[in-house]
């Protein structure tokens, strides 16, 4: 097993490149290929169960010496379970969307985007720096974006994709000044070189320290739904079910708990981080559990106590106490397990039904019997009745409670009512729908590939919960390590005896049955709870949102409105103050005339020529003049270059002057005389830009000649010109030989416009071209 | 000299910059060559001028025995007059297309992407 | 523009620049010169018969079109800048021949690298203003 960690880039490299041939549009049937893509989830999927064991492992793909970033991937306990979730559920996600979208359009499209997101996910929990993780962070927002918003003709959709790629994204940008902070005073953008006692003290106790974790903190907060950015995710349930399946109920959503879990060795255990991850987690599950159980749509109430049930992690990792470590990689498991056949489920019965809407549904037991299996054992787990899985991680919750030391009965008070309503929740999902009247005589079960996913998945609750063994010291021990930061010794075990957490598990069962019998959600206490929801930060973010658009497209409207001449004024006015403000603060304005050549009568000629010919240029109303006087202008550069030592020069300018002229005679010839304006207003503004760059252009010229020329570089080529080269003219040796490769480039460039010339006027005119 | 050459590269720049900011696009165009002279200008000027001391080593010599011009600013003009000689005959020969499909040399009315 | 005079002076001319042209390229490695300056002049050469003689004419005169002087001289400049790597030297060292030659001087890989210029600026001015000429 000492090797196996190498093959992760590899692996990485190989989805990526699977996804960029599922690019390609078919040849043959419609899905082909996508019949294939279950395999990349499930071959990850074994690599990551039998190529690790939970121990550490680190691979470096690129290093740079003076950057302090690198592409580094390591496996732990925790990055393992998370890979396995993300492959595991990703496989049956695969096969379970290849029965649910069958028949319909962009079947490869959506796989394209759902193996992008795996492999962002996959990034995510396996790097081991902190720039790295965050581009896979992103890349995880981005590709959600496109699967939220897969079913683009639909306006709701788009508006949900918008909107969670805003929060998330937005979170992912702060979340990076967070990371920039931390590994500048760590000293390093590695995660796993953070941990050593040194660094951890250096850390928390530097004076940015409170800022950074703020930073990190909303970062994962926006991505893992917490309270006030949690609204997202139920608005993310536009996305089809198995996206929804996936992204939120496994991975995406849990990559902000990964975050917390990842660095709670490093920053937690700190008063900023107790408290904020404790009460906003706390508020978090206890808000959006109350929320989930007035919901008539299954999706709906499925995001609801997702957000619920990551808020009960988060709030597991604020106690930082080794039952709450305990029972939060547990909790992970557990929740991944039960919430994605809960939202198989209910894309099934929405695929065959048409309605997920639970006031509507009834008596499909009868017909469905493997799919009310599924909400059985899934409402089992969730509800936490022994002996599934998920009474070993409610036990663990409760104990971690109880245990801490100032604010035991609040604390357990509040996670008992939050299971509570989440266990009425479930029965909602999982039992209401299949008992009563039939309510779609006409449905009967569907295709395999719609339910054994599903199935499995929940009867994996089960057998867990019954061989707790199976999973303890490979998968959830490991995980605890990670996240403690040192060795935990856990021991699952289904009976514990009579003890308090025992009868507080009772009466969760007792008065979340209850509970469920009591309320039957419908239109009315629907509108009741949206409402508060509607006055709630989402309302906030909304209208910030909006202003936000509101200025951007009026800065765009201003800067950007289509004219030339209003780009061009902003980036002179712009440079003019700024360099104008530079060189005026910094120049004293004294010439020094010794320095100075002097101005003999035939320089004096040709400049006044030069002159006259620039005016003649600038005000000439015929264009032939305008550039006929540019033709001498460019001569009387000429001359300049000839008293001044520059043959070379003088003998190309002149050709050149000479060819460009030649040149605008030939096209203008074709063209329309000058638009004739009257002098005005935006005449005089030009006039004053373009004469204030001008004098800026002279003061600083003035001021460069009045320091001592650096002429290192001449002097080699000087130097060296004959002695290497064997070449007289240095200008020429420049060009041919010491910097031949520029000149290579440009007769390449010249080559180039050559063709672009001639593709434009030999290219094949359109219509309402004419041909002359 | 030098100072008289300064206002020259000035006057220049101030020159393209107002033919630049002109409506008509052939005035866009000859702006530019302007700005190019200039550009040019200044930067002959700031490798310092000198009078009758070419960048040429003498005959019968190994290297230079006397002071000489500095190579490096004309070797840079060379180059971008080339250059931009291109970059005119390209730019003059897409207002010529321009015309063609618009029947106009107004930059002003070029405010949309569609049809070209 | 179509003068006897001009018209019969452009056919003495073309020659002569041309012969001149080659003779800036030549002489540019140790006076004013090189294959900018010695490529322009053979373009204005070709381009002020063209103005006397018709477009056609000159067209006719050159067999092929200037174009295909671009890849050639590409080309060139290109194998002179490799040459040095196949005797183990970096890309574009110059190699000379031992013994001068009249009027050139050193014979050498450069000489090549300048020859290839010329080409392509000769080719690339007259694409651009015959082509311009053509589409009226």
């Amino acid at each position: 097993m000492e090797n196996t960690v190498g093959y992760i880039p590899f692996l990485l490299l190989g989805i990526l490149l699977y996804t960029s041939v599922l690019t390609f549009p078919s040849v043959r049937s419609n899905g082909f290929r996508s019949r294939f893509s279950p395999l990349v989830p499930i071959v990850s999927f074994f690599y990551f169960l039998f190529g690790f064991d939970g121990s550490v492992q680190t691979t470096t793909v690129w290093d740079h010496s003076l950057l302090p970033i690198s592409i580094t991937f390591q496996i732990d306990g925790l990055s393992r379970l998370f890979a396995l979730l993300i492959t595991g559920i990703g496989s049956l996600i695969f096969i379970y969307a290849n029965g649910y979208m069958k028949g319909a359009k962009y079947v490869q499209r959506l796989q394209c985007f759902l193996l992008l997101f795996m492999l962002a996910m996959l990034g995510v929990v396996l790097s081991d720096d902190l720039i790295l993780l965050f581009i896979f962070w992103e890349l995880t927002s981005i590709s959600s974006f496109f699967l939220i918003g897969f079913k683009n003709e639909d306006e709701a959709s788009r508006q949900s994709a918008l909107q969670a790629i805003t929060i998330t994204g937005m979170g992912g940008l702060i979340m990076l000044g967070g990371f920039i902070i931390l590994g500048e005073i760590a000293g390093t953008y590695s995660i796993s070189s953070m941990s050593s006692p040194e660094i951890i003290s250096q850390i928390t106790s530097h004076g940015w320290f409170v800022p950074m974790l703020i930073l990190i903190l909303v970062g994962a907060f926006t991505k893992s739904a917490q309270f006030p950015f949690h609204f997202w995710l139920p608005g993310a349930m536009k996305a089809p079910t198995p996206v929804s399946a996936y992204l939120h109920s496994a991975t995406m959503v849990k990559a902000g708990v990964y975050l917390l879990a990842r660095f709670s060795p490093v920053l937690g255990d700190t008063p900023v981080w107790n408290i904020a991850l404790i009460s906003f987690g706390g508020v978090t599950m206890v808000y959006a559990a109350f929320q989930s159980l007035f919901r008539t749509d299954m999706k709906s109430i499925l995001a609801y106590t997702t957000v619920s049930a990551l808020g009960i992690m988060v709030f597991l990792l604020g106690l930082q106490s080794s039952d709450a470590i305990a029972a939060v990689s547990l909790f992970i498991l557990v929740h991944a397990l039960y919430k994605a056949s809960f939202f198989m489920l209910a894309g099934t019965i929405d695929h065959e039904t048409g309605t997920r809407d639970i006031s509507q549904l009834g008596g499909l037991g009868k017909v469905m019997m493997p799919l009310f299996a599924i909400g059985i054992l899934a409402a089992w787990s969730n509800g936490g009745i022994p002996p599934s899985v998920g009474f070993l991680g409610k036990d663990l919750i409760y104990e971690s409670t109880l245990h801490h030391p100032a604010w035991a009965y609040v604390f357990t008070g509040l996670s008992v009512g939050t299971n509570i309503m989440l266990f009425a929740a479930g029965l909602l999902v999982g039992w209401l729908p299949f008992r009563g009247t039939r309510s779609h005589p006409s449905v009967t079960l569907p295709h395999w590939s719609l339910w054994v996913p599903a199935l499995l998945l929940a009867l994996l609750g089960m057998i867990f919960g019954l061989f707790p063994s199976i999973i303890n010291n490979g998968l959830i021990n490991p995980v605890a390590d990670a996240i403690a930061g040192t060795e935990q010794n856990i021991h699952l075990k289904l009976w514990h005896g009579f003890n308090t957490v025992f009868y507080l598990s009772l009466i969760t069962m007792g008065v979340g049955f209850l509970l469920y019998n009591l309320i039957r959600p419908g239109a009315k206490l629907l509108s009741f709870i949206e409402s508060a929801e509607h006055w709630g930060p989402k309302r906030i973010l909304h209208a910030l949102a909006n202003e936000f658009v509101g200025v951007s497209s009026w800065i765009t409207m201003t800067l950007q409105n289509g004219k030339l001449r209003i780009y061009l004024l902003v980036i002179l006015g712009f440079l003019v103050s700024l360099l104008g403000y530079v060189v005026l603060s910094d120049t004293n304005f004294v010439i020094d005339k010794e320095q100075l050549t002097n101005i003999t009568i035939y320089e004096g000629i040709t400049v006044g020529i030069l002159f006259i010919s620039v005016f003649l240029t600038l005000f000439s109303g015929s264009r032939l003049a305008a550039v006929a006087a540019m033709g001498v202008v460019g001569y009387t550069l000429c001359i300049i270059f000839v008293f001044y030592s520059a043959p070379d020069l003088a003998m190309t300018q002149f050709t050149i002057d000479t060819l460009t002229v030649i040149l605008f005679v030939l096209v203008l010839y074709r063209l329309p005389r000058f638009i004739r304006l009257d002098f005005s207003a935006r005449h005089i503004l030009d006039g004053i830009v373009a004469i204030s760059v001008g004098a800026l252009m002279t003061v600083i010229s003035l001021e460069v000649l009045q320091r001592t020329p650096e002429r290192e570089i001449s002097d080699f080529y000087a130097l060296n010109a004959y002695v290497m080269a064997k070449g007289k003219n240095v200008v020429n040796v420049i060009l041919v030989d010491f910097r031949g490769a520029d000149t290579m480039i440009e007769i390449v460039v010249l080559t180039i416009a050559a063709i672009g010339v001639y593709s434009l006027l030999k290219l094949r005119l359109r219509k309402n071209e004419k041909m002359e | 000299m030098e100072i008289l050459l300064a206002i020259t590269i000035g006057l220049l720049y101030a020159a393209g910059i107002f033919l630049i900011l002109r409506r008509s696009m052939v005035r866009l165009i000859i702006g530019l060559i302007l700005l190019g002279n200039g550009a040019n200008l200044l930067i002959f000027l700031l490798g310092r001028i000198s009078k009758g001391k070419p960048p040429i080593i003498p005959e019968e010599s190994k290297v230079f025995l006397d002071a000489y011009a500095d190579p490096i600013p004309q070797a840079l003009i060379l180059t971008a007059i080339v250059i931009s000689f291109g970059l005119q005959s390209y730019a003059i020969i897409l207002v010529k297309r321009a015309y063609r499909v618009t029947k106009t040399d107004d930059i002003e009315e070029l405010t949309t992407t569609d049809e070209i | 523009m179509n003068t006897i005079i001009l018209k019969t002076a452009s056919k003495y001319l073309l020659p002569l620049l041309l012969l001149f042209s080659i003779f800036v390229l030549l002489r540019g490695h140790y006076l004013p010169g090189g294959g900018f300056v010695g490529g322009l002049i053979a373009a204005i050469a070709f381009v002020l018969h063209a103005f006397a003689n018709g477009l056609e004419n000159t067209q006719q005169l050159m067999r092929i079109h200037p174009g295909f002087l671009m890849p050639v001289g590409l080309l060139i400049s290109a194998i002179s800048g490799m040459a040095p790597m196949l005797l183990n030297k970096p890309f574009m060292t110059g190699l000379w021949k031992s013994d001068p030659v009249p009027v050139i001087g050193s014979l050498g890989s450069a000489l090549f690298f300048d020859i290839g210029v010329y080409l392509v600026v000769i080719g690339a001015t007259l694409t651009i203003l015959f082509t311009i000429s053509e589409t009226r």
